[in-house]
């Protein structure tokens, strides 16, 4: 096993409102692992974004540890891609850096070089409106990675795109982030998306969320819609379906 | 080019051409009408005054009164209140979206002086600032000012949270968030808000000048009155027409060289 970057202890969260307290996230524990693709799964409204944004430093616990190194830098990567309209390409995918204040030649030559990489080079100097969904949220994932964060936590990152476009990043995605060495946390409503692209899955029960279960996949091949294909995919597949709370 | 895109291009200037032709039909229509009826007497000119009068008035006012005295009056009135309004609009409308307690507190109070008609303060602006052109001023600013601060504003919070969330998860500060994002984002509304603001300030400085001047068209239409000279009221009214009329397509014009950036 590598590493452990993160280690979550009895994590609680209370919400307070004018009605009373919500209890949101319910003791969780668990570690994240270098280079592990983790995703969290779970029905929707069941507390998955809110135990991101307390990992992500935008919300606060009510209890609980988190462990990490000091140093330990994580990005995160929105629902929406959130591209700033007025904003070139090149100027949405350094926007982290501005804000940081790390906009320096070789920071900003990093980010010249992956929207090459990633077929992005002749939209540098277009703004994002003359750009399909699946660019975007390309250019989304490229200004996350722009800060070269340790972690990368994904809301859901894919939802609010057409099925086809759908598949088609998500793939790139997973392409992206193999070849970038990241370690990442994903949280989904989407059980095939989850199994096709992670190492774990965790599914977490209904408000207030608890972990349920844990499961190692183990899946051949490394591409999304390769891992799709495999019968192993449908096994996965049933087994996460009896454990998901349906609320419908 | 296809010939049935040529067709097309010409049947929309051709429906542009009617258009125009109408509506300078319909002027110099109306102004022949009154004119002729004037010259029969069916309607009184004591009240309603006719075009070839109204236009020696303004041929005389141009010679003998300095009619562009009374215009530049009125019109540096207007820039003044202009600028001023949006200038603090603005700051004021940061202060707001910044601080929201403050927000939270004086909302209420807004929406009085909002919702109160500015001219009932007219006789205590006079008894506070005076007799003069600070008055005028004021009285502009009072009705330009709450409407500029509560669009900005709109425009302010109107911002996608999405993206607010998204500079935070990048550790930005309040007033990053600020330059950032919030006020070009609100570039279209702040642009906006200035059409709002001019004929906000027009209305402001005439009736201003109604209340307290000794220049300035609203002077003029107030001192014809006064004196019955309806003629003088009446080229005070069409100098008004035209200048908002300017005034308005100026602004538009700036508005669209603005907002072509996106």
């Amino acid at each position: 096993m590598n590493k452990n970057l993160l280690e979550i202890k009895d994590l609680t969260k209370i919400y307070h409102t004018k009605n009373g307290e919500i209890k949101a996230i319910d003791n969780i524990s668990f570690n994240l692992y270098e280079k592990e693709f983790l995703c969290i799964v779970g029905s929707s409204g069941c507390g998955k974004s809110t135990l991101l944004n307390i990992l992500a430093n935008l919300d606060e616990k009510s209890d609980g540890q988190i462990k990490k190194n000091k140093n330990l830098k994580i990005g995160y990567m929105l629902q929406e891609d959130a591209l700033f309209p007025w904003l070139t390409i090149l100027e949405n995918a350094t926007l982290g850096l501005e804000i940081k204040k790390i906009k320096t030649k070789e920071n900003i030559e990093y980010v010249k070089e992956l929207l090459t990489k990633y077929g992005l080079k002749d939209f540098i100097n277009k703004y994002p409106s003359q750009l399909s969904g699946g660019m975007r949220q390309r250019v989304a994932l490229i200004r996350t990675l722009a800060i070269k964060p340790d972690i990368l936590l994904l809301d859901e990152p894919f939802s609010a795109l057409d099925y086809v476009s759908r598949l088609m990043v998500s793939e790139d995605v997973k392409k992206i982030i193999k070849a970038e060495k990241k370690t990442v946390i994903m949280i989904t409503h989407d059980l095939a998306e989850a199994i096709s692209l992670a190492d774990r899955i965790i599914v977490l029960s209904k408000r207030p969320s608890r972990i349920k279960t844990i499961y190692d996949i183990k899946i051949d091949g490394s591409s999304a819609l390769e891992r799709r294909k495999s019968n192993k995919f449908s096994y996965y597949y049933d087994l996460l379906w009896k454990e998901l709370d349906k609320n419908v | 080019m296809s010939e049935n895109q040529k067709k097309y291009i010409k049947k929309l200037k051709k429906k542009k051409k009617i258009i125009i032709f109408i509506q300078i039909f319909i002027v110099v229509a109306f102004i022949l009408a009154w004119e002729y009826l004037a010259n029969k007497n069916i309607i009184n000119t004591f009240v309603f005054s006719k075009p070839s009068k109204i236009l020696n008035t303004l041929i005389n006012l141009a010679i003998e009164n300095n009619l562009f005295n009374h215009i530049s009056t009125t019109l540096i009135e207007i820039l003044i209140a202009f600028s001023l309004g949006i200038l603090l609009g603005f700051i004021i409308a940061i202060i707001l979206y910044q601080f929201p307690i403050i927000n939270e507190i004086v909302d209420p109070f807004l929406t009085m002086i909002n919702s109160l008609p500015k001219v009932a303060l007219g006789p205590l602006i006079i008894i506070i600032a005076g007799a003069n052109t600070k008055s005028i001023i004021i009285m502009a600013l009072l009705i330009n000012l709450i409407i500029s601060i509560i669009t900005i504003y709109n425009g302010f919070i109107s911002t996608d949270d999405k993206k607010i969330k998204l500079l935070k998860s990048f550790g930005a500060n309040k007033y990053q968030i600020l330059f950032k994002l919030v006020i070009p984002n609100s570039y279209k509304t702040i642009i906006s808000s200035l059409k709002l603001n001019i004929s906000m300030s027009l209305i402001g400085v005439i009736m201003g000048e109604f209340l307290v001047s000794k220049s300035g068209i609203g002077y003029l239409i107030i001192y014809g009155t006064q004196v019955f000279n309806l003629s003088l009221v009446m080229a005070g009214i069409l100098i008004l027409v035209i200048i908002s009329f300017i005034l308005y397509k100026l602004i538009t014009f700036i508005e669209k060289k603005l907002i072509k950036k996106f």
